[in-house]
């Protein structure tokens, strides 16, 4: 199968230091990628290297497309979230759609029906006519969301969606984004929080110092010798009759 | 949203008419109307078409000019207290002309004064884009901006400071003040082209200021080439605000306020308020430019003067508006 996100040698120097070295993995339909590490290990550089955001040697499929083609291919949302004016919520979402219309032209029945899918699939339709930027912080990362949601693209990249959002939120969020894996499209989410990660995502990268130290299903990444070694954590890890439950224990330094 | 572009038209079109039929000549509407559109032979005629025409014209030019680049600027930086003149352009241009009155260039040539006013702006955008670089975000363009800037406001200190005679000093400083007054048709068909140009280039940028929204990396990822948006601002700006500075001298606050008053009347899309700033921008020049005729017939009060007293409590107001907003 044709993989959505396929890296090779990916390498980012910041002066003479590599922040990412030598990262190689392909992604494809079907997968909801969890990108892990510590503070500093990478996941932001690697990920903006990939949509071709930032400068880097190797490859990336995504970052060899023409910059409207990469558009209509991989959505993302950065960790840095931006609403710089007091544009509605309906509007905000619908920026989504930019890389589809046509030049020159505004939303088609079809963008509209883009945009009300992502608002419904983020519990926003509420929220649609309220100004944006003035939403609480999970509010507003819950409408950036929605609005990668309405690119409607093949990959999604995430950049720490969830981080700051309420528990029923995050989880509600985590699900929205195995069901468009499920749909046959991949997504690809840095995230801190490795409870969540262990049991919805397919596939685990784990990153460290900007190399990749290991790639697989979550049972087969989370092991203590690695949580032991990356995150200097002992954690309770275990696949019960509610799903595999992780409970970071403590820090072992 | 065509609701509020629909009044603006209209407004512009009533100061624009109100202000072909005001002047010291006392001639009542009837017969300006007529000695406009009909060649009578009399000096009526004359005043209609060669002064009055072009100062309205030139109102129309220089308000939609800063009123669209201060819209265009504030989108792309994202910070509505953005201006036209931030990347040096306004600056680099009344240097220009200030060369022009002191070497006696702008007496001796009437075109003098604007096209080297356009020149050096040219030369300062040029020497913004090389200092800002190819890539690279918003923040190295406001600073080579800044720089810019200080650079042609210490060069025209330096010329007012060895400035030979105190006349050649006023005349500088009232034609830093700017003023449509007394300007001819020669100078509207130096200013249009360029302006036309210019809005052409910032009226193409709604989509992509409307992505910055969501910042520099999300509007990339959406298919949003950065590097040509910021060309195309810059080109942009430097034309409107070249042209307008050329003509009119340095006028403030049309590219700050105007773009801020009508915001929330376009849902704060980016993309809606540039050209609602273009209209709004040309309003409140020619209004501006009635009021200066109307206060003190017999003074010649200048234009810039009249808009900064507009402009200053406008913007006092919206500084209280924002701080009640972040109390």
């Amino acid at each position: 199968m044709m993989p959505l996100l396929e890296v090779s040698g990916l390498t980012v120097l910041r002066g003479d230091h590599p922040v990412v070295s030598n990262l190689s993995f392909a992604i494809g339909p079907g997968e909801c990628v969890g990108l892990i590490g510590p503070n500093g290990a990478g996941k932001t550089t690697l990920l903006r290297a990939a949509l071709g955001l930032l400068p880097h040697q190797g490859r990336s499929n995504i970052s060899d497309l023409a910059i409207g083609t990469r558009a209509r291919h991989a959505a993302w949302m950065p960790q840095t979230r931006e609403i710089a004016w007091p544009i509605d919520v309906e509007a905000v979402i619908a920026l989504g759609r930019t890389p589809w219309l046509p030049r020159g032209g505004s939303l088609r029945p079809d963008d509209r029906a883009a945009v009300e899918r992502a608002l419904s699939h983020m519990d926003l339709a509420p929220y649609r006519r309220r100004a944006a930027n003035q939403l609480s912080g999970g509010e507003q990362a819950r409408v950036l969301i929605a609005r990668a949601l309405a690119q409607e693209t093949p990959l999604l990249m995430a950049d720490e969606p969830i981080a700051g959002l309420d528990p029923a939120a995050q989880i509600a969020t985590m699900q929205v984004f195995g069901q468009i894996a499920a749909e046959g499209k991949a997504v690809v989410v840095s995230l801190h929080d490795l409870g969540l990660a262990a049991r919805h995502c397919t596939r685990i990268l784990m990153l460290d110092h900007g190399q990749l130290v290991a790639d697989g299903p979550p049972a087969e990444v989370l092991t203590p010798a690695r949580l032991a070694e990356v995150f200097a954590l002992r954690a309770y890890y275990q696949t019960g009759p509610d799903g595999p439950i992780f409970q970071p224990l403590e820090y072992l330094r | 949203m065509t609701r509020l572009m629909l009044l603006l038209t209209l407004g512009v079109l009533a100061l624009f008419s109100a202000s072909m039929l005001i002047g010291p000549a006392p001639v009542g509407v009837g017969d300006s109307l007529r000695a406009l559109f009909t060649d009578t032979g009399e000096p009526m005629t004359l005043v209609m078409r060669e002064i009055r025409l072009p100062r309205a014209v030139l109102a129309v030019i220089t308000g939609a000019s800063l009123g669209m680049s201060g819209a265009a600027m504030q989108g792309y930086l994202r910070n509505p207290l953005a201006e036209p003149g931030l990347i040096g352009v306004s600056s680099s241009a009344a240097l220009g002309a200030v060369i022009a009155l002191q070497t006696g260039a702008a007496a001796a040539f009437t075109l003098a004064l604007p096209l080297a006013a356009l020149g050096t702006a040219l030369i300062g955008v040029m020497l913004v884009m090389v200092l800002a670089g190819p890539r690279g975000a918003s923040l190295t363009l406001i600073l080579a901006g800044i720089a810019i800037s200080a650079l042609a406001g210490a060069l025209l200190s330096l010329v007012l400071n060895l400035s030979p005679n105190p006349f050649a000093t006023s005349e500088i400083v009232f034609w830093m003040m700017g003023s449509l007054a007394d300007r001819s048709m020669v100078h509207v068909w130096l200013a249009l082209p360029l302006s036309l140009f210019g809005w052409i280039l910032l009226g193409s940028l709604g989509r992509g200021l409307d992505a910055l929204t969501l910042g520099e990396d999300a509007a990339g990822a959406l298919g949003i080439r950065l590097p040509r948006l910021r060309l195309t601002l810059v080109v942009g700006t430097a034309c409107v605000v070249g042209a307008a500075t050329a003509v009119a001298g340095a006028i403030g606050f049309v590219g700050l306020v105007v773009p801020h008053i009508l915001r929330p009347f376009v849902g704060a899309r980016p993309s809606r308020l540039v050209f609602a700033s273009g209209l709004g921008g040309a309003a409140l020049v020619l209004a501006a430019d009635i009021a200066v005729r109307l206060i003190l017939p017999d003074r010649d009060l200048k234009l810039g003067v009249v808009m900064a007293l507009i402009g200053a409590p406008l913007f006092l107001h919206l500084i209280y508006k924002t701080r009640k907003e972040f109390a």
